[in-house]
């Protein structure tokens, strides 16, 4: 029962951002009209994608140093969440674009770089997938790891900032920046990315738990 | 534990200097592997002879589908050649010789000084591998780069940043089963800004500019080395041991 509690935050920041977010006051703009409320759903889940990758990558590096075999099953429940939020960012910023920019896919470099991201740590997950020795595989793929972080940090956050995009936040289109001062929208934002990112530590917790349970199993079985 | 862990770190960058007796072994150890590679390179000529072939075979099928290519199309294409001839070149880096000598080595060698080595190997072959395939796309598809010694700079650093990479990957992939299949999907998404870098360099080649218009983005592809050689120097150990 312990460690149940903070499990109702999420739970009712949520529940906040979903009511508030589909049914509260939002600014009404050009070209965006009611999508702007995506800011609620689509932007929080590259908060939490890039917290859960941050938090594995250092688990990995934990792990190195200790050899843990739990460690090492954090590094990976926390990259495979990670996984599931980029997925998710990506379905909604593509639902979005459609209704703003006219299509699914316009080769965007910020869709591109978190396209080549979720197929680089989906690769880490085949890494791990194609190591049979338990010891050998929670070293490779961590070090594998820390490749994927430091190229995630310049596919998301510095190669879209040096080119041409049609993402809010760039040149040339309604930016979110100037709405975000809005004061109503923020104060459902802000809580809606840490509902998000608990939301995504719970998960993963979970995930690790049944990890644990399933090599006790095993391991009872022979 | 993590005060350790540190210190590990620490070590690997300032094992060099401390001690001038450690500093004269490990360029030793690099120097040892290097040649052995390269002799064994020298012997059996199958790395090099099958990698200049494949770039030949690749370059020939490319001249008879298109005859002639347009300036932007040929820079691509040099690339794509040139990212799978890095792919193939180096991903025999760790699996070439059995788990044994491996062993052997070992025994021998700090970490550093191996993977220094088959970094150094494939630089060179690549390097070389970069001449050679700008000869032979001139001769097939024409020369539409204004300058020679800047496409010379572009493809050098460029071979040598996808021979760094890949060496790194090979390491990895050496370690699970199916390791050319992995080679290619550990490798190439993380290459991707490496080669937007390249090609967009490439097509400012095309166009006579002066050398100001190019240190930034090279600058960058330098720095991109110098972070996979650190990463390499302090990861890497904790691959090759058993």
């Amino acid at each position: 029962m312990k460690g149940i509690y903070w499990k109702l935050l999420p739970i009712l920041i949520l529940v906040y951002v979903m009511i508030q977010g589909f049914l509260g006051e939002v600014p009404q703009r050009e070209i965006l009209h009611e999508t702007i409320r995506n800011l609620y759903f689509h932007v929080p889940m590259w908060f939490t994608m890039t917290a859960m990758f941050t938090v594995s990558v250092v688990y990995s590096i934990v792990h190195l140093s200790t050899q843990n075999a739990k460690h090492d099953y954090y590094a990976v429940e926390f990259a495979n969440i990670g996984i599931l939020f980029g997925a998710l960012g990506l379905t909604t910023g593509m639902i979005w674009a459609k209704f703003t920019w006219g299509a699914w896919w316009s080769f965007d470099p910020k869709q591109n770089g978190a396209a080549v991201t979720l197929l680089i740590y989906l690769a880490y997950m085949i890494l791990r997938n194609s190591i049979d020795d338990n010891k050998n595989r929670g070293r490779v793929s961590a070090v594998y790891n820390v490749f994927a972080f430091s190229a995630m940090v310049p596919l998301i956050f510095i190669m879209p900032r040096l080119v041409d995009s049609l993402h809010p936040g760039a040149e040339g289109n309604p930016a979110f920046s100037g709405y975000d001062l809005d004061g109503n929208m923020r104060l459902v934002f802000y809580p809606a990315v840490v509902g998000w990112i608990l939301l995504g530590i719970w998960m993963t917790d979970l995930r690790f738990r049944m990890r644990v349970i399933k090599d006790k199993i095993y391991e009872s079985r022979f | 534990m993590h005060a350790k862990f540190l210190g590990k770190i620490i070590r690997s960058f300032t094992y060099q200097s401390k001690d001038n007796l450690c500093r004269v072994q490990m360029m030793k150890s690099i120097w040892f592997l290097l040649r052995k590679d390269l002799l064994l390179e020298w012997r059996e000529k199958n790395a090099l002879s099958a990698i200049v072939l494949y770039v030949l075979a690749t370059t020939f099928v490319i001249y008879q589908m298109f005859v002639v290519t347009e300036p932007s199309t040929w820079v691509v294409l040099y690339w794509v050649i040139t990212l799978f001839a890095a792919l193939n070149a180096s991903a025999k880096s760790f699996i070439q010789e059995r788990s044994e000598v491996h062993l052997y080595y070992y025994q021998l060698v700090s970490p550093q000084a191996m993977i220094m080595s088959k970094m150094v190997f494939n630089v060179i072959l690549m390097t070389v591998l970069s001449i050679l395939s700008t000869a032979a796309f001139g001769l097939l598809l024409g020369f539409p780069v204004k300058s020679f010694q800047i496409w010379l700079i572009i493809s050098s650093v460029g071979s040598v940043g996808l021979a760094l990479t890949f060496t790194m990957i090979s390491a990895i992939a050496a370690k699970a089963r199916n390791a050319g299949v992995l080679m290619t999907i550990l490798g190439l998404p993380l290459v991707i800004p490496q080669m937007l870098v390249l090609v967009d360099l490439s097509k400012k080649a095309l166009l006579v500019l002066a050398m100001k218009h190019y240190t930034g983005e090279l600058m960058a592809l330098l720095s991109i080395d110098v972070i996979v050689i650190v990463v390499a120097l302090v990861f890497f150990p904790y691959l090759w041991k058993d």
